[in-house]
């Protein structure tokens, strides 16, 4: 028999996903492309302000690498890994040349060069867009580079098929997939001798949240009820700014604030005067008195808490949980420059934010945590001789270039790439670096993947026993056969907002012991009831029901990790804050929360691994905060 | 705006399909008013009460949506009798357009259904590929930057380059149906953009001669509904004229060069 061809499974077609379908079928594999929806139309194509890389303009101002990491580091309290995110950094530059390659319509100076803007964390602009949907215009430059490749026979797309397993030989290594096809509801096998998932984040685990109403996160917990380690998952990212909404959040990008956008209050508690009768004097720009140095633009879970604080004191707009984002005073050409962000907000709210301040509120928005995965690092004494027959190890100080291991699980041949993983963010991701995060994935561990599907451990997928397949086949018929005959008392939609509203009210903003306890027991309330569900839908053709339900089993397990993490890290970072344990502790949770599945008493158990800092040390993450009261007001505004 | 009064309702008529090749049949759904309604929190409702105005329990609607802010072109439906997407679709303006009521949910005509309100868009992702919608790059190595280009092209670009393939503009077209093979103004105004590109110009010839074609920029009869139902706003008549002088030139050179 013919040895069979090694293949790749990529799961997801975010730009995480493509970008790694397109580089390991440039290596010369051909990948097998799973999405929920036509990749086109992946969450990513939302992402709106822009993407981070240092360039020629910004080096010449200081700005460097270099720096760029340490921002990356120091905006995710150092719960990142520093070698990946060296990396990452340092690949920027070339990430976003390729793109402009790809005809990404980014903006332009009037010399033709690429422009850039200005993002929080950093006080240098670095951020690269495209008008104001810079993620529809990467994942549209990546969908066309994919469609080629799919042209010529190297990649083929499933597109509206669901991920349900990964598929586990004997010996633990990953070999394929079960997938659903959500319009005939047909389950089946995929052997792959690698399989990536790109899956994206977890903002439905919320309820309401600024992502896709396909950002269950159920890919994630899929892996890990397989065996697969999650790492950090109660990093959760709430976005200073969003437009509340009856079905979800909308985003109001943070280059609405980079562009010179001022959050205010009115100094005085309930003040209903219109805000264009309200006099500067009589307004409150909290973070502009509080982080003179950064003021707007400070790191999201900072803006975060103190928006969340000043609606707390009963500062808000009319008492209620909502601030002003005001962009009236701005030039005509900034306003035009943000035209496609505020038409969102007319759009959805009926107000025109060019001639009154718009009114937000923080949403959940990013999922900072995420499958556990390894690299190997660069080892300058090691890795210095690179004999010509193996040409990956290239010098550099972060990862070693094309190795296997590079954002592996802990389950050989699973990889987890994009949002879907826990690697670069730390506990707060600084705005503008997601997109970056994805695309180097998938550019530079793609190549990873494909090595490793060369060489994978164990008996390749094409020769493994169907038996192995039609377990899996098997099992995931059998959990559909299970919700398809469920005839309990509740509606997986219920219980679903139900789910949503107690993780937002415990594990999002501020978190505290009390409440969490409180949390952890509904939680259970939860899952019973889930055992109880009725479906409604007992169609055979694109059952959404039944894939919600499914789907809404899988957020409850990950909650369960999502909260005893948070129960766990006694301590404040980044965007976990505990309003018990308001420091930070390095000793002790200067590590990663590392949660494991136990299915045998459907748990999580929390173990927990320190964080090498080979390249920066630590340091307190105070963005030149000031005391509030007046004194020290004129003091900082001397400095 | 007046506050909403709880008990208030309105009805929703939804034109319901089992399966591809099933009959057609309507059903009627009554949901209580709430602030900043759009179409998709209508039918969150009706997944979480699928029961009609005659009492029936019925098989939750099915549809499809994704981003919920018009940006990733899932959720396109007709809504009261007009191509659009429904998570920006906003109930309020919805009634007063109905006179109060009902408002109606149809899938769009011009795909295959798969059920109720969902439809199969793959003709649309299958004529990127036939106009060869992409930039013929070398390969993804750091090979520097790409060519610079003036910020007025770049906002031609940008225009063009926000089409999130909904469909609007082919559910809106005379000359767009079923079963022709007619490209319509979303892959020509794709084939244009490329064109536009230093490096996309590349095969701009290739791209030409599929314009050329049956079903090529020669079957629009310039109705102009695509370019009013944009909801992106894509310049896409000026696109599909601009392609049409390209052809020209290339039909020229062709005519002369015999190649
Ligand atoms: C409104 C908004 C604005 C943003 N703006 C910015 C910004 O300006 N800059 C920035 O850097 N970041 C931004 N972000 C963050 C950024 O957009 C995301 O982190 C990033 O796009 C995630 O990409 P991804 O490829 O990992 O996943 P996604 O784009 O979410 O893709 C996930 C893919 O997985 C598929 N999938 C999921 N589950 C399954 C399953 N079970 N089976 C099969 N397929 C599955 C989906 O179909 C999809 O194709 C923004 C986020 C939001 C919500
Ligand atoms: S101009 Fe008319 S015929 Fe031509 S594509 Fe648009 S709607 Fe169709
Ligand atoms: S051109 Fe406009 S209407 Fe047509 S598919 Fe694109 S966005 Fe939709
Ligand atoms: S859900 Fe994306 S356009 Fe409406």
């Amino acid at each position: 028999m013919a040895k069979a061809e090694p293949r790749v499974i990529v799961v997801g077609g975010g730009l995480a996903g493509l970008s790694a379908a397109v580089r390991v079928a440039e290596s010369g594999t051909k990948v097998d492309l799973f999405s929920l929806v036509p990749v086109k139309r992946s969450h990513s194509v939302c992402a709106q302000g822009g993407i981070n890389a240092c360039n020629d303009v910004a080096r010449q101002q200081g700005y460097s690498e270099w720096q760029h990491m340490d921002e990356t580091l120091i905006g995710g309290d150092f719960l990142n890994h520093q070698p990946p995110v060296y990396e990452m950094t340092h690949w920027a530059p070339k990430i976003i040349d390729l793109l402009d390659r790809m005809g990404v319509p980014f903006n332009r100076t009037s010399e033709g060069m690429r422009d850039l803007r200005l993002f929080g964390g950093s006080l240098f602009k670095r951020t690269h867009f495209a008008g104001a949907s810079t993620g529809q215009q990467l994942l549209y430059g990546l969908d066309e580079q994919t469609r080629r490749y799919e042209a010529e026979g190297k990649i083929n797309k499933y597109e509206f098929w669901e991920f349900l397993w990964p598929i586990i030989d004997d010996e633990g290594v990953c070999k394929g997939i079960v997938a659903q096809d959500v319009r005939s509801m047909e389950i089946k096998a995929f052997r792959g001798d690698a399989v990536v998932m790109a899956s994206g984040g977890n903002g439905l685990m919320f309820g309401k949240s600024t992502m896709s109403v396909i950002c269950t996160g159920a890919a994630v917990a899929r892996c890990y009820q397989a065996g697969a380690y999650l790492g950090n998952p109660e990093m959760i990212q709430v976005h200073p700014t969003a437009i509340p909404g009856e079905d979800k959040c909308r985003l109001m990008s943070e280059s609405a604030r980079g562009e010179g956008g001022r959050v205010w209050v009115p100094r005085k508690k309930g003040d209903d005067r219109h805000p264009l009768d309200i006099t500067e004097e009589e307004r409150y720009y909290f973070l502009e008195e509080k982080y003179p140095g950064y003021g707007n633009l400070v790191p999201r879970d900072i803006a975060t808490r103190e928006i969340f604080w000043v609606c707390q004191e009963g500062l808000g707009i009319g008492g209620a949980n909502q601030v002003y984002l005001d962009i009236t005073h701005l030039p005509i050409a900034t306003k035009n420059k943000l035209a496609a962000i505020l038409e969102i907000y007319e759009k959805f709210t009926g107000d025109d934010p060019r001639e009154v301040p718009m009114k937000i509120f923080p949403a959940v928005h990013y999922t900072m945590g995420g499958l556990y995965t390894i690299y190997e690092p660069y080892d300058p004494e090691r890795d210095t001789y690179t004999p010509a027959s193996e040409p990956k190890r290239q010098p550099n100080e972060g990862l070693l270039y094309g190795d296997p291991k590079n954002m592996m699980t802990n389950i050989p041949g699973l990889y987890a790439f994009g949002e879907s993983n826990y690697a670069y963010h730390g506990a707060t991701r600084l705005g503008a670096n997601a997109l970056l995060s994805c695309i180097f994935d998938g550019l530079y561990n793609g190549l990873s993947v494909h090595n490793y599907a060369h060489a994978p451990q164990g008996t390749p997928a094409g020769e493994l026993p169907d038996a192995l397949f039609d377990k899996y086949v098997e099992q995931e018929k059998a959990k559909v056969q299970k919700l398809t005959e469920s005839t309990g008392a509740n509606n997986p939609y219920e219980i679903h907002q139900e789910l949503g509203l107690e993780m937002t009210a415990t594990c999002t903003v501020v978190k505290e012991e009390q409440r969490l306890l409180q949390g952890r027991e509904k939680l259970a309330e939860i899952k019973a009831k889930y055992q109880d569900l009725k479906i409604s839908d007992t169609g055979v053709y694109t059952n959404q029901n039944v894939s919600f339900a499914r789907a809404l089993g899988d957020m409850i397990v990950y909650s369960d990790a999502l909260m005893e993490g948070s129960i766990a890290r006694k301590e404040s970072r980044g965007s976990h804050y505990r309003s018990d344990y308001t420091e930070r502790v390095d000793d002790q949770f200067h590590k990663t929360t590392k949660v494991k599945y136990d299915a045998d008493a459907d748990k999580p158990i929390i173990e927990w691994e320190d964080i090498p800092s080979p390249l920066v040390p630590l340091r307190a993450r105070t963005y030149g905060k000031v005391d509030a009261s007046p004194e020290k007001k004129e003091e900082a505004a001397a400095s | 705006m007046i506050a909403p009064n709880p008990d208030q309702k309105f009805l929703v008529r939804v034109k319901r399909q089992d399966g591809e090749s099933q009959p057609a049949y309507w059903q009627e759904f009554e949901v209580p008013v709430r602030p900043s309604q759009n179409v998709i929190s209508v039918l969150q409702y009706i997944a979480a009460n699928p029961t009609t105005t005659d009492g029936k329990d019925v098989e939750p609607v099915v549809w499809d949506a994704g981003c919920l802010e018009e940006v990733c072109g899932a959720c396109t439906m007709v809504i009261n009798g007009r191509a659009r997407q429904s998570c920006s679709a906003l109930v309020p303006e919805l009634l007063a357009e109905a006179n109060g009521g009902p408002i109606t949910l149809e899938p769009m005509t011009k795909f295959p259904v798969v059920r109720d309100l969902f439809v199969d868009r793959q003709r649309m992702f299958d004529n990127l590929i036939k106009v060869k919608g992409w930039v013929p790059i070398d390969g993804t190595h750091s090979l520097g930057a790409g060519p610079t280009e003036s910020p007025e092209k770049q906002e031609e670009r940008y225009a063009i380059s926000r089409c999130m393939t909904c469909g609007c503009c082919l559910e809106a077209c005379p000359q767009f149906t079923k079963d022709n093979d007619f490209l319509g103004a979303q892959a020509i105004a794709q084939a244009y953009y490329f064109n536009e590109h230093e490096t996309g110009k590349k095969l701009k010839k290739e791209r030409l001669d599929v314009l050329m074609g049956p079903g090529g920029v020669s079957d629009c009869g310039n109705a102009q509904n695509c370019v009013q139902v944009c909801p992106k706003e894509i310049p896409l008549t000026e696109a599909i004229g601009k392609a049409g002088r390209q052809l020209t030139v290339h039909a020229v050179k062709k005519f002369f060069t015999g190649s």
